[in-house]
């Protein structure tokens, strides 16, 4: 069994900087990690592989410096890694990048599974996993927190949605974008950070993937960013204090009185 | 082009039109005043009950094409989006919203790549650009810190998801007339190389998504055997009980409670945060909240500074007499 997955390298949220004078996000000096929602993709992957036996390959498309995140995969356990990057790849929205990945993963061939993360923590779309899935014309299934069985050819799994939850099983290929709870994410091994290391990761630009140039970047991408702004989150906050005003009950009045200028009672 | 008009995608479970249907019309009728133009709905599905499309109508839709065959009973990608894309090829949308749900959300993209269209996810306010009609769509990104506005200025359909409980639903009108088409999907629509084996429903329990009034909990509820302070409030309430990611990974409530950056993102009407410190993760999944009250010992917590009312205190000494005072009415 194959199976790919497609990661991004994001921008640590934690420490996110805003310059207030454009509303833009300051890159400069802010850490770059692997999306923290495909550590669970990862970590799927390569139980699947020691389970039902295969290969893991990471796919990420980005500047050279995401090579960093695809070695985070593969000390993890991922077989191998490789980095789709060009120029001509800047600027894509979720359709190009879509369009990238499912050209990148056609190259790889014979895939299996594709396992995305549920979104990235940066662009919060979650939509490029259905969009590789559109581009390779194989379904998807999103929000999986299980995987019951792999056979014959056939995968079962479990989504989670708004109610609870859907059992649904397809003959592979096919691409699945999981939720965290379908796996606990490993640490790197230090044997994995030692081969990490050493691995070469090819870089695929344009020339080898053949994308028609008209569907990547930002000449490929239907969307535009026009306007960005910082949000208004000037909330004026009533505060009451707790000790004798709590147990007097004037904080719990005020609470009151709260809810029901509201009407939430 | 020749795209002209609004749709939304309406839902439907077992049948029934469900309740984003009805906000989503909401969106659908401010957008086609402003562009001067129709609203309309598509939904798909098995045996729609005629009240739920007449009420789409009700609520505002001048059409509605409900498309139906065996397999559209429950959400399959490949099916949905067929029939999607040959409601689209017939009727050429200029804007097709949907709701950012588990459905909407694996749909649209699906759809917008077959269909060459623009799309952006989980807006939160949706206008009409003057001079050339197009869709403004903003929407938050990396984890709330900023809201960026999009447009799509040369490709059609332009599409875009919105989060459930982001609007009120249309106003009903009895009496308001509009087309309503059934229209069945031909076989090969119906084609899915997936099956949908079963379904099955989360525990009693109220789904956080489809709450006007989350409680949610943080650490400062110490343990499991506490919680029950936190759901006599949520009951009183008639809330949802959401959680901090501490408290899902401690394993004190179940993944489907969390809210934040690697949860769901809630926006409820009104967000109580108990013992929540507020991390600029759980943050993103709770900022938009119409109102936000927080309980916390801590008077420096974060989670004041996006809090409309905030309590200083001890939840042990303040949830009970919250509780009590609700009660009392």
């Amino acid at each position: 069994m194959r199976i790919v997955v497609p990661i991004k390298q994001v921008p640590e949220t934690k420490n996110v900087r805003m310059d207030e004078a454009t509303g833009t996000v300051i890159r400069e000096g802010v850490e770059s990690i692997v999306n923290p929602l495909d550590l669970y993709s990862i970590e799927l992957a390569i139980e699947l592989k020691e389970k039902y036996g295969g290969e893991v390959i990471a796919i990420s498309m980005g500047p050279g410096s995401a090579v960093e995140a695809l070695k985070e995969a593969v000390a993890m356990g991922v077989d191998s890694a490789v980095l789709v990057s060009d120029k001509v790849f800047g600027g894509s929205d979720t359709w190009a990048t879509s369009c990238v990945l499912a050209a990148g993963i056609e190259k790889i061939g014979d895939c299996d599974l594709v396992i995305c993360g549920e979104r990235a923590t940066d662009g919060d779309t979650g939509q490029v996993g259905p969009g590789i899935a559109a581009f390779l014309d194989v379904p998807v299934v999103t929000y999986v927190s299980k995987v019951e069985s792999v056979a014959g050819g056939c995968c079962r799994v479990e989504r989670m949605v708004e109610e609870g939850y859907e059992v649904l099983s397809g003959a592979m290929p096919l691409v699945l974008t999981v939720v965290k709870e379908v796996s606990d994410p490993r640490l790197p091994t230090l044997r994995g950070k030692q081969r990490a290391r050493k691995m070469e990761i090819p870089v695929w630009d344009n020339e080898i993937l053949g994308v028609d140039a008209s569907k990547v970047g930002l000449a490929g991408s239907p969307t535009r960013v026009v306007k960005i702004a910082k949000p208004k989150v000037s909330r004026e906050c009533e505060l009451c204090f707790g000790g004798d005003d709590v147990l007097g009950g004037d904080a719990v009045e005020k609470f009151y009185s709260f809810l029901k200028r509201g009407d939430f009672v | 082009m020749g795209y002209s008009g609004v749709w939304i995608v309406a839902e439907q479970k077992g049948g029934v039109v469900q309740r984003v249907s009805f906000e989503l019309l909401t969106r659908g009728l401010e957008l086609a005043a402003k562009r001067g133009c129709g609203l309309s709905a598509t939904i798909f599905g098995e045996n729609v009950e005629q009240g739920g499309l007449d009420e789409l109508v009700e609520r505002g839709a001048q059409r509605v094409v409900c498309v139906e065959g065996a397999g559209l009973r429950g959400f399959l990608v490949e099916p949905y989006a067929a029939c999607m894309l040959k409601v689209i090829d017939e009727y050429k949308p200029e804007v097709i919203i949907a709701g950012a749900t588990t459905t909407g959300r694996t749909l649209m993209p699906y759809v917008a790549i077959k269909a060459n269209a623009g799309l952006t996810a989980d807006c939160t306010g949706l206008d009409i650009e003057e001079e050339t009609g197009n869709l403004l769509q903003t929407r938050p990104a990396i984890g709330g810190n900023i809201m960026a506005t999009i447009k799509t200025p040369n490709h059609r359909p332009q599409m875009a998801t919105v989060r459930p409980r982001s609007t009120k639903m249309a106003e009903r009108v009895a009496g308001r007339s509009g087309e309503i088409v059934r229209v069945k999907a031909d076989d090969g629509s119906l084609a899915s190389r997936l099956v949908y084996e079963k379904f099955i429903a989360n525990e009693e329990e109220m789904p956080l998504a489809d709450a006007d009034i989350v409680v949610a909990v943080g650490r400062g509820i110490k343990k499991a055997e506490n919680l029950p302070l936190i759901y006599a409030l949520a009951d009183v309430l008639g809330a949802a009980v959401g959680a901090t990611r501490d408290v899902v990974d401690r394993g004190w409530l179940s993944y489907p409670h969390q809210v934040g950056l690697s949860g769901q993102t809630v926006s409820p009407k009104l967000y109580i945060a108990v013992g929540i410190s507020g991390t600029i993760q759980h943050l993103a999944g709770m900022q938009t909240a119409e109102n936000i009250v927080a309980v916390n010992i801590d008077p420096e917590a974060q989670i004041f500074k996006v809090a409309d009312f905030g309590i200083v205190g001890d939840l042990f000494d303040v949830v009970p007499l919250m509780v009590e005072r609700i009660k009392r009415g």
